[in-house]
């Protein structure tokens, strides 16, 4: 394995991989039936005490 | 109130694994003490077997003569809170802050006067940075993480903090961590890797420390009633498993000898330039920026009465500074040996943190609608608010500065450290000052703190001393900058070195009085902190507060 082996790896799979991770975090804050589970989190600092 | 819990008790395995392991180390000090060539790293193992010693006569006492059973309130939620950590947190919390200061704003004044070095090794400029450094990031800083980490964490999880004994070793460890390095770098030892000087023993205990708070923390969130894991705590988690990470990779050393303090790093050159400020930039990110984000989405909305603006925001918050700023570090190194496109990558991710930066800041402002005419009631609010304006515009003028052509102007002068104090004083202390005044009252079961005029007295005396120091800095840089890079007709230089020097001098005054109204203002905060917790004045103690249970 040689340095271009990783960096070629780092440039496509690894890019793919993080994209991929991050576009699943954005739907998941986006995904229209979680909208009442962050609304009662949004809250939550306001539970008694 | 639900089913009634019962009191927490200490498992005696616990008890005696746990002596027997500081048993060990007190012995491995020993050792050191007595194999050494170093006065200073003697004296750490001094330090560190009175410190286990301590530790073992300490952990040995809880719940002694009370059947394992420790002693703690009831909250109406129903469950026992460990609280006394989180006291023991704030109150260092707010020792270290005046003592960080303090020495900062004395080092300020030695670059003005350089006199007051005053000849010694233990004071000069070199050895004090650091001891500055160190004491306002990781003890203030570190302290106010720790402890409201472990106040979010057990309230948003309903659920009290795991083990008994860990975190009372967190908070011990961190302390021993602190007084292992300050004294270190008073009395010489230092590996020069900046925010990173501690050498590989404190790593070491660092390390281990480290690691039982992602276990107490982990623990806390397992034991959660709710199912969704609310958002400060990601920000915690973020906080505490990246600067673990960090650590690690960055301190990789091999030390000359297991009784002698120094050590060689494992990387070389280039290499070891880019690691450290991969750690370097991600230690601005992870821990000044990230947990104390975890602050912001707790506090805020807690002092305002009101949610959290938008949740959602919150979550794209989060997973964009995790995206994004581990790549930022290479615009430290702009026109070094590192490679042109890595520098270019750290400066394109910086300016895409633009993005995700202003996003939460507008976010945790706007959780105020609906409560802005509380600002005019309410100075810890004020405090808290001022303190994401100054996170919008550090947020805002950092990724401007990682710009290449700017760089090229800012870097190495007083540009950067009026741009680190802006974030530095603005945001990270004020949300913490903020957190502080929250915490006292709530803490000691007081209505209120001792004097919410005080509170406003500090606002104004620490805001006057930020604007002093962050307008000197940009005056003295920006004209640093210009003088480095001005040539007369014939293309020589057109100042010498010292000329830059002379002419920063006012500026330097400037910036020490303004840093000296901000130390001030911290020993006011003490003040009103400590008849808070003494309950005096507005500080009455709640009526409904539950006296602690004997059985």
């Amino acid at each position: 394995m040689t340095h271009q082996d990783v960096a070629n790896f780092a440039e496509s799979w690894g890019l793919a991989f993080l994209f991929g991770m991050f576009a699943i975090a954005i739907i998941y804050a986006l995904w229209p039936n979680n909208k009442t589970k962050f609304t009662k989190a949004a809250h939550r600092p306001l539970d008694e005490e | 109130m639900t089913s009634l819990a019962s009191l927490p008790t200490i498992n005696n395995l616990a008890k005696s694994l746990t002596s027997l392991c500081l048993g060990i180390g007190a012995l491995l000090a020993l050792m050191i003490v007595t194999k050494t060539t170093s006065a200073p790293m003697a004296f750490h193992g001094y330090l560190m077997i009175a410190a286990f010693v301590l530790g073992i006569i300490a952990i040995l006492n809880m719940g002694f003569n009370n059947n394992g059973k420790i002693k703690a309130d009831l909250s109406p939620s129903g469950v026992y809170y460990n609280d006394t950590v989180i006291k023991a947190g704030v109150i260092a919390a707010a020792f270290w802050g005046v003592a960080g200061f303090l020495v900062g704003d004395v080092i300020a004044w030695q670059l003005a006067f350089p006199a007051l070095n005053f000849d010694l090794p233990w004071t000069n400029f070199g050895r004090l940075r650091p001891l500055h450094t160190s004491a306002v990031i990781f003890a203030f800083g570190g302290n106010v993480l720790i402890a409201t980490s472990f106040y979010v964490v057990q309230r948003t999880s309903k659920a009290r903090l795991a083990g008994e004994i860990a975190p009372w070793f967190v908070f011990w460890g961190y302390q021993l961590f602190i007084v292992l390095a300050a004294t270190g770098y008073l009395l010489g030892i230092t590996q020069g890797k900046e925010y990173a000087e501690p050498e590989w023993y404190v790593d070491l205990w660092l390390t281990i420390v480290w690691v039982t708070y992602l276990l107490v923390f982990l623990g806390t969130l397992v034991r959660r009633k709710e199912p969704h894991i609310f958002v400060a705590n990601w920000f915690y988690l973020a906080f505490i498993v990246t600067v673990a990470m960090l650590h690690l990779v960055n301190n990789m050393s091999m030390p000359v000898s297991f009784t002698e303090p120094k050590s060689y790093v494992l990387f070389s050159g280039v290499q070891d330039a880019l690691t450290q400020w991969w750690y370097g930039h991600n230690a601005v990110g992870f821990f000044l920026t990230a947990g104390f984000l975890g602050i912001m989405y707790y506090f805020v909305p807690k002092r305002a009465e009101r949610p959290i603006y938008s949740y959602r925001l919150s979550i794209v918050h989060f997973w964009s500074l995790i995206f994004l700023y581990i790549w930022a570090g290479p615009h430290h190194l702009h026109y070094t040996a590192l490679p042109e496109w890595a520098q270019t990558l750290g400066m394109t991710f910086s300016i895409i943190l633009w993005m995700p930066s202003w996003g939460g800041m507008i976010n945790g402002l706007m959780t105020l609608s609906g409560a802005w005419d509380k600002l005019r009631t309410d100075p810890v609010l004020k405090m808290m608010v001022v303190s994401l304006a100054f996170y919008g515009m550090s947020t805002f003028e950092g990724p401007l500065m990682s710009i290449k052509a700017v760089n090229s102007l800012s870097h190495y002068t007083d540009w950067t450290v009026g741009h680190v104090h802006s974030g530095a004083l603005g945001w990270v202390a004020y949300v913490s000052f903020g957190a502080l005044y929250c915490l006292f009252p709530w803490l000691w079961k007081r209505k209120d703190l001792y004097s919410l005029k005080l509170v406003n007295i500090h606002f104004w005396i620490s805001t006057i001393g930020i604007v002093l120091y962050i307008c000197a800095m940009w005056v003295s840089g920006i004209m640093q900058g210009l003088m480095w890079r001005a040539y007369d007709s014939l293309g020589f230089l057109e100042y010498s070195f010292v000329e830059t020097v002379e002419a920063m001098h006012p500026y330097y005054i400037i910036r020490a009085a303004g840093g000296l109204l901000f130390v001030i203002g911290s020993l006011v905060m003490v003040y009103n902190l400590w008849k808070t917790a003494r309950g005096e004045g507005n500080a009455v103690t709640l009526d409904n507060a539950r006296p602690a249970l004997a059985q």
